[in-house]
């Protein structure tokens, strides 16, 4: 029987090693910068094809231009939640702490981005439909997707001990994510049935011009999502472990580069 | 362990029939909260009949998330919980004993009062037998699903509000199922496929939801 242990594969280390708050933290602090400077880049170029480059819309004119918020947030918003569930699901097999934290402040941003796909929506709702608010089961499903982020958000915050709050919400996360595929099939279906409002927004196909922008903000939003989530983890880690060694460490340098 | 199934679904019924007064609380919470509709809205036939699925459905759902609240509670507080768990049976199978005998002591009683609230609220008496089965599907499901969040929610002190946040956004196909069959059947569709769906959804929750629940505890008792 051989003795020496089989070497790790670099890729399994990596994510072990990501595992360590010191090693997340200093990892991370490398290249968050770079993120948030992606972010900005995207998001002013996007903004500026969308918003001034772009022709307005034959049907809806100017008021179109919402689309390049309202889209982007609402697909962050699912993409979020699944994420977040995925992450769950790991911290509570595996117990990665940093996993947890990282599931964990998955829910607010997730959140904001469902808010914003809802005011987005209801205000691009007010000029093309006639009003705010309307049972559209894309919006419905939004609001009930905001449910489940406040619940699990409001979970996690009403416990004291962070960890065993963490795992109680990532298991609502799972739960959640089990039901969102049946909460928005009986939704969509829910609104067919009752033939309350047959606007559909579909139909007409997409000018490029009109299109790219769209992707950009897409891709921006995404940057913002991972520049958010690790700032906020770290954040999260240095309060957590406050009275460890490793951030006093941190703390030391900080005070040593102000000082320089 | 089919015995320890038994045996404490025998002493959880037991402890109900015990303090009777306390199984007519969300009898009498059904009752008051749909009578609240025709005064608030008016004695409108027409109108109550239209909405008279939905107002009964939402009802039973509020019932429910309000005497969830003690399906783990007392078992809690007292410790006998933990001895659940040390004592060697699966706890899913515990789970699932006090999830049954949680739905016949406030679940089965809903059931049996719809035909009340069905006159109540002018519902036409061919809908009356389909509320009466989704009624009878639903309900269990709105248990199991709910044995989850009480779970989860089993530790905090006031975990009352925060459980209807955290489950009613996962009641949302079950109402949409129950109250769809019902009004198919006054617009005189056919109403099977929504049944079947809701069987489906009752077969899933028994199969999944004790095995959740059972995780939720060991975290809220760690």
């Amino acid at each position: 029987m051989k003795t020496d242990k089989p070497r790790k594969n670099p890729l399994v280390m990596f994510i072990h090693k990501l595992g360590s708050p010191p090693w997340f933290y200093d990892f991370t602090g490398k290249f968050v910068p770079w993120l948030w400077a992606v972010f900005a880049a995207l998001t002013i170029w996007g903004l500026y094809l969308g918003l001034i480059k772009a022709p307005p819309d034959y049907l809806q004119g100017e008021s179109y231009r919402i689309m390049y918020i309202h889209v982007p947030a609402a697909w962050m918003s699912m993409m979020i939640y699944v994420l977040m569930a995925f992450m769950s699901f790991i911290a509570l097999i595996w117990r990665i702490r940093t996993m947890e934290i990282m599931a964990m402040n998955s829910a607010p941003i997730g959140a904001a981005f469902t808010l914003i796909a809802l005011a987005t929506g209801s205000l691009w709702g007010r000029p093309t439909w006639g009003t705010y608010w309307v049972w559209d089961a894309r919006l419905t499903s939004e609001l009930v997707l905001l449910f489940l982020y406040l619940g699990v958000i409001g979970l996690y915050k009403a416990m004291d001990e962070p960890r065993k709050a963490a795992r109680a919400a990532s298991l609502l996360a799972l739960v959640g994510l089990v039901n969102l595929p049946i909460i928005h099939f009986s939704v969509k279906w829910w609104n067919t049935l009752h033939q309350g409002s047959s606007i559909s927004m579909t139909g007409s196909k997409i000018d490029a011009s009109m299109l790219w922008p769209l992707l950009i903000m897409a891709i921006a939003m995404k940057f913002y999502y991972g520049a958010n989530l690790i700032t906020r983890s770290r954040v999260t880690l240095l309060e957590q472990d406050l009275r460890k060694g490793w951030t006093r460490d941190v703390a030391k340098d900080a005070a040593r580069e102000r000082n320089s | 362990m089919s015995g320890a199934f038994f045996a404490l679904l025998r002493r959880d019924l037991l402890l109900a029939f015990r303090r009777r007064t306390e199984l007519l609380f969300p009898v009498a919470f059904l009752l008051v909260v749909v009578s609240l509709f025709p005064l608030g809205i008016g004695p409108g036939p027409a109108l109550l009949a239209r909405i008279a699925p939905g107002v009964i459905w939402i009802a039973a759902l509020l019932a429910t998330v309000i005497s969830l609240d003690g399906l783990f509670r007392s078992d809690f507080d007292d410790g006998t919980l933990e001895q659940f768990i040390l004592s060697g049976h699966p706890l899913t199978l515990i789970v699932l004993a006090k999830i049954v005998a949680h739905w016949l002591v406030a679940g089965l009683p809903l059931v049996l009062l719809s035909p009340l609230l069905a006159i109540w609220m002018n519902l036409p008496l061919e809908s009356l037998g389909v509320l009466i089965v989704t009624l009878f599907l639903g309900t269990p499901i709105l248990s199991l699903i709910g044995s989850i969040g009480v779970g989860l929610t089993l530790s905090l002190k006031r975990g009352g509000q925060l459980l209807s946040l955290l489950v009613f956004p996962l009641y949302v196909p079950i109402l949409i199922l129950a109250t769809a069959a019902v009004m198919a059947v006054s617009d005189g569709l056919p109403y099977g496929a929504f049944l079947g769906l809701l069987i489906a959804g009752l077969v899933t929750s028994v199969t999944l939801a004790p095995f959740a629940a059972a995780a939720a505890l060991k975290i809220s008792l760690s």
